[in-house]
């Protein structure tokens, strides 16, 4: 066991050796991130870009990072995901295809690893960043400069997995990496140290994160805004920053004495020495399980706000979606264990948690329902969020039902680990996940940018998105039926596989066209953004309070903070014609910017890289130098700066004049 | 032109269902195949809680299209109540159905969770026959201590014979999976788990392992034969023949990591092979990492 091993601890010139396809992606990162920085260079954008975006606080411009980095993880782990329907389009019967099987279980960890960490947690701390502080007629977050720790935390992790590509190699133990494969028997090399490491720093972050917007969902809504008043993305946000509290130390711990047993050779999850690794996989699980609900549960919350809004009618039930909220917090850690039916825990706690699991199926039902209710009698206006509301539905139910399948134990002996359960789980986390981020991103696009997005390229990107999730899935429900297990590089050929394995390949080419049709609607929309201007504010005729101010919004968001007396209070006001009553503009402070989340982030990432690659100097370094950060941020006392009447737009001057 | 779209969009997915029909219909679609009896009752299972779901999702679909037409806001003569929010009725419908769907498959799944249990015995005239299975890196171990004989990557039953697996694992997780006879079971090193199946049709099924567990994974499969008594007895006697034996020894070379192994047949297996795979992760002296990794 090597603990620490001279200054550059097991790094050596061997880690920098790749084939040939892993050298085009590092090629292609390098090569991308040097464009980068030389059109930076070039425009002299350096300085702005540090001060407008590196050290902001402000929510929206890190809302809009988290973004940016989800994008380019998402378009990575895609490519990922084409690679690995391409191995499995062509290594039938003598073919081996164009993919080591070490690398090709390389790809499917990193492809399910930087998808949900990266791509889904990003784009959904992105929207709750942007969200959460307008609809709750809030200047800021709670803890603002917590929130841009937490947010270079999760920067930190990605660099940290992307590292791997260039420097060793990643897990291929999968996303969960179970032991005792994930051990160091079996598992000898960094990877694991890599995917360790990676998810412990963004884990810590959005731990952070979750403490940071339940304080400020408690603390900042505007007067008047009791809970039972808040807009339903800021009750589904609750649940789910609920969850992750609750379930993320689950992960923290779980991960840490696996690295644990790495490093030190103890035996929490060894196969012998007494370890016990179908405790890890209990406890994994209790914090996978929730973390599929963090994801969902914004997604919900948005196409709630979209749903009513797109139907200029009240969301149906209210009451009902805040009870079924809940309901699935509580229920989501009472289910972890139909992730593994097969391991022989018996028949009465198999039978516990498949009806556990099929209880949880009712609040879901009842929400869909309720959206479904909210569209009665309602004015629905299709653009491309409600289309892809349509595609969330239609989609996300079939997944569901599948779902429901899976937790009969004896059904889920026939399709656990088969690609019925692939198609399942990505029914839930594409259609609703990434549909509901997709459609959030559309509706709030025009209140951080002033300007809307193009409708027919999205629609197009929405269509070209739901039919190749069809192309791309139903293959896979269809193959697992046949037999086919996931995580497969190669298979005979008299099985019958090979055709579906190409019609998922083309699927994943369709949505890589949506995913083009997206990037080219922000493109186009950019060029034409004086057309597409939101004078209004109101794009949508909305309800709720982000609208009743000037796009893009402002840094402070109100320069006086509203007060609420109706769950729609914007619409309302829109409907009496509701006069500004007289208010007295205040001074107020919002915090200034801050360097400290970039560097206590870039120290984490020394601590992580020092970790995997056991170099001690480097590794007290990070500590060192973490612990120091935190003691100057603590005794910084000229965190905030003044916003006076002068600072303000032109808007909303006019706004106070008129008022006054 | 509208119509011509409509027409479209109804005849393309016709096509492909057609198309996609007629691929599959020669093919071996393993789940609905079941060629034993517990596979048969996981198939009916599946196919009853998918019919259930029909009542759920049919509603979902025709109120979701339904509705997505008639209150489009190009048709300005259907009804508009902006302000129309909660309905008692409604409501109790969408906790109600759903509430009523899932108490009837709860019931079902207690039952059916207990019913096939893969560690309950299968009750038949015939005795059961008993087989140890080892997952390795990366082929399958099949010893059967009745005849004390093994076999690699070949598993062969007597028809309509109850068969009682003893699974355990000298590698990381794997878990076992014949599709046409029974459902899935995890393989642990220093664990024993169990399945319990019969093949009803003589034929050959794939097996394979459905937990990742490093390179070989994928290469990771056997066939299971379902024979006659007679060729049961055959094979016992092919095996027989066999001029290798199992024993700690030889076990220990087979325990070293291979790649798409081909079946090979063992005359003699030792009684204590089974109990020595699984011990040597039990035991508390066994601490160290170089003596737990079985070389």
């Amino acid at each position: 066991m090597i603990y620490f091993a001279g200054i550059l601890g097991l790094l050596n010139v061997s880690a920098f050796k790749h084939d040939i396809i892993q050298n085009v992606g590092v090629a292609v990162m390098g090569l991308s991130a040097i464009f980068a920085i030389l059109i930076i260079t070039y425009m002299k954008k350096w300085k702005w870009l540090f001060t407008e975006w590196l050290t902001s606080l402000d929510p929206k411009k890190i809302g809009l990072m988290y973004i940016f980095v989800a994008v380019l993880m998402l378009l990575k782990a895609g490519t990922d995901a084409g690679m690995m329907r391409l191995q499995q389009s062509i290594s039938v019967g003598n073919n081996q295809g164009f993919l080591s099987s070490s690398h090709y279980q390389q790809i499917f960890s990193a492809h399910g690893t930087t998808m949900i960490f990266f791509a889904a947690m990003g784009l959904m701390f992105g929207l709750i960043n942007i969200g959460v502080p307008l609809l709750i007629g809030a200047r800021d977050v709670a803890f603002p400069f917590l929130n841009s720790v937490s947010f270079w935390l999760f920067v930190a992790g990605m660099i940290l997995l992307n590292t791997s590509l260039a420097v060793g190699e990643f897990s291929g133990a999968g996303w969960l990496a179970y032991p005792p494969l994930s051990e160091l028997q079996f598992s000898p090399s960094v990877g694991v140290d890599y995917w360790i490491w990676s998810l412990q720093i963004a884990g810590i972050g959005s731990l952070l994160s979750g403490i940071n917007f339940i304080v400020t969902i408690l603390k900042n809504r505007a007067k008047g805004m009791n809970l039972m008043k808040m807009p339903m993305f800021v009750w589904s946000v609750f649940g789910s920053m609920t969850l992750v509290v609750l379930a993320f130390p689950i992960l923290t711990v779980t991960i840490t004495l696996l690295y644990l047993d790495r490093f030190l050779g103890m035996h929490f999850f060894t196969a012998g020495g007494g370890g016990n690794p179908m405790m890890y996989v209990n406890l994994i699980w209790a914090w996978g399980h929730p973390e599929v609900y963090i994801l969902i549960l914004p997604a919900f919350g948005i196409f709630s706000e979209i749903v009513a809004t797109f139907s200029k009618k009240r969301l149906f039930g209210y009451t009902s979606m805040v009870w079924a909220i809940w309901a699935i917090v509580l229920l989501s850690f009472t289910v972890w264990l139909h992730h593994f039916f097969t391991m022989g825990s018996g028949s009465d706690v198999n039978g516990f948690f498949g009806i556990m699991t099929m209880v949880i199926a009712i609040p879901t039902g009842v929400k869909i329902f309720n959206w479904i209710f909210t569209m009665y009698r309602g004015r629905i206006n299709f653009s491309s969020p409600m289309i892809y509301f349509m595609g969330f539905i239609l989609l996300f139910s079939i997944g569901g039902v599948a779902g429901v399948l899976l937790a009969v134990p004896p059904v889920d002996f026939q399709l656990n680990n088969s690609l019925f359960l692939v198609a399942h789980f990505h029914s839930m986390i594409v259609s609703g996940v990434l549909f509901g981020y997709f459609a959030g991103i559309t509706y709030w696009f025009p209140k951080i940018f002033g300007f809307t997005l193009k409708d027919i390229i999205g629609k197009y990107a929405a269509y070209f998105w739901i039919i190749g999730f069809i192309f791309a899935f139903v293959p896979l429900y269809i193959l697992g039926i046949m037999g086919a297990t996931r995580r497969m590089n190669h298979y005979s050929n008299d099985l019958g596989f090979q055709p579906l394995f190409i019609v998922a390949g083309l699927g994943v080419g369709i949505i890589g066209l949506g995913l083009f049709m997206q990037v080219l609607q922000i493109f186009v929309s950019i060029i034409k953004r004086k057309q597409l201007q939101d004078k209004t504010g109101d794009p949508w005729n909305g309800r709720t309070l982000e609208w009743s101010i000037k796009s893009p919004a402002p840094e402070y968001n109100y320069a006086i903070l509203p007060e609420v007396k109706y769950r729609d209070q914007f619409w309302e006001d829109k409907q009496i014609r509701y006069k500004m009553t007289k208010k007295q503009f205040k001074n107020f402070n919002v915090p200034k910017n801050s360097y400290l989340g970039l560097v206590i982030a870039f120290l984490a990432f020394c601590v992580g890289f020092a970790a995997i690659w056991h170099i001690l100097l480097l590794f007290i370094f990070g500590i060192v130098g973490i612990l120091i950060a935190i003691i100057y941020r603590s005794l910084d006392e000229n965190t905030l700066k003044m916003i006076t009447f002068d600072d303000l737009t032109q808007e909303d001057k006019l706004r106070l004049k008129g008022s006054n | 032109m509208k119509r011509i779209r409509i027409f479209i969009a109804i005849l393309f997915p016709i096509i492909i269902i057609g198309v996609a029909y007629l691929y599959l219909k020669p093919l071996n679609i393993a789940v609905l195949n079941p060629k034993g009896e517990i596979a048969l009752r996981e198939k009916n299972l599946l196919l009853f809680a998918s019919f259930l779901s029909l009542f759920v999702l049919v509603p979902v679909y025709a109120l979701l299209i339904t509705f997505a037409i008639k209150y489009n806001e190009k048709n300005t003569k259907a009804k508009y109540s902006p302000n129309f929010d909660r309905s008692r009725t409604i409501e109790a419908l969408c906790w109600g159905i759903p509430a009523i769907l899932i108490i009837l498959l709860s019931i079902v799944t207690w039952q059916s969770s207990h019913e096939l249990d893969p560690y309950k015995p299968i009750t038949s005239n015939n005795p059961t026959l008993n087989v140890e299975v080892v997952a390795m890196d990366w082929k399958w171990l099949f010893i059967y201590p009745d005849y004390q004989i093994a076999s690699v990557n070949n598993l062969t039953i007597p028809i309509n014979t109850p068969v009682n697996l003893k699974i355990t694992s000298d590698a990381p997780m794997n878990q076992i999976w014949i599709p046409q006879l029974a459902g899935q079971v995890m393989t642990m090193p220093g664990m024993i788990t169990q399945l319990n199946l019969i093949g009803n049709t003589k034929g050959s099924y794939l097996g394979r392992s459905t937990n990742i567990s490093g390179s070989g994974f994928a290469g990771m499969t056997f066939k299971t034969n379902v024979v006659s008594d007679q060729d049961f007895n055959s094979m016992i006697a092919m095996s027989r023949s066999s001029n290798k034996i199992l024993n700690i020894a030889s076990y220990q070379q087979l325990s070293k990591p291979s790649e798409n192994v081909p079946i090979s047949y063992y005359s003699y297996a030792s009684a204590d092979v089974f109990s020595y795979i699984y011990n040597k992760y039990m035991s508390s002296s066994n601490v160290n990492i170089s003596s737990s990794m079985g070389n």
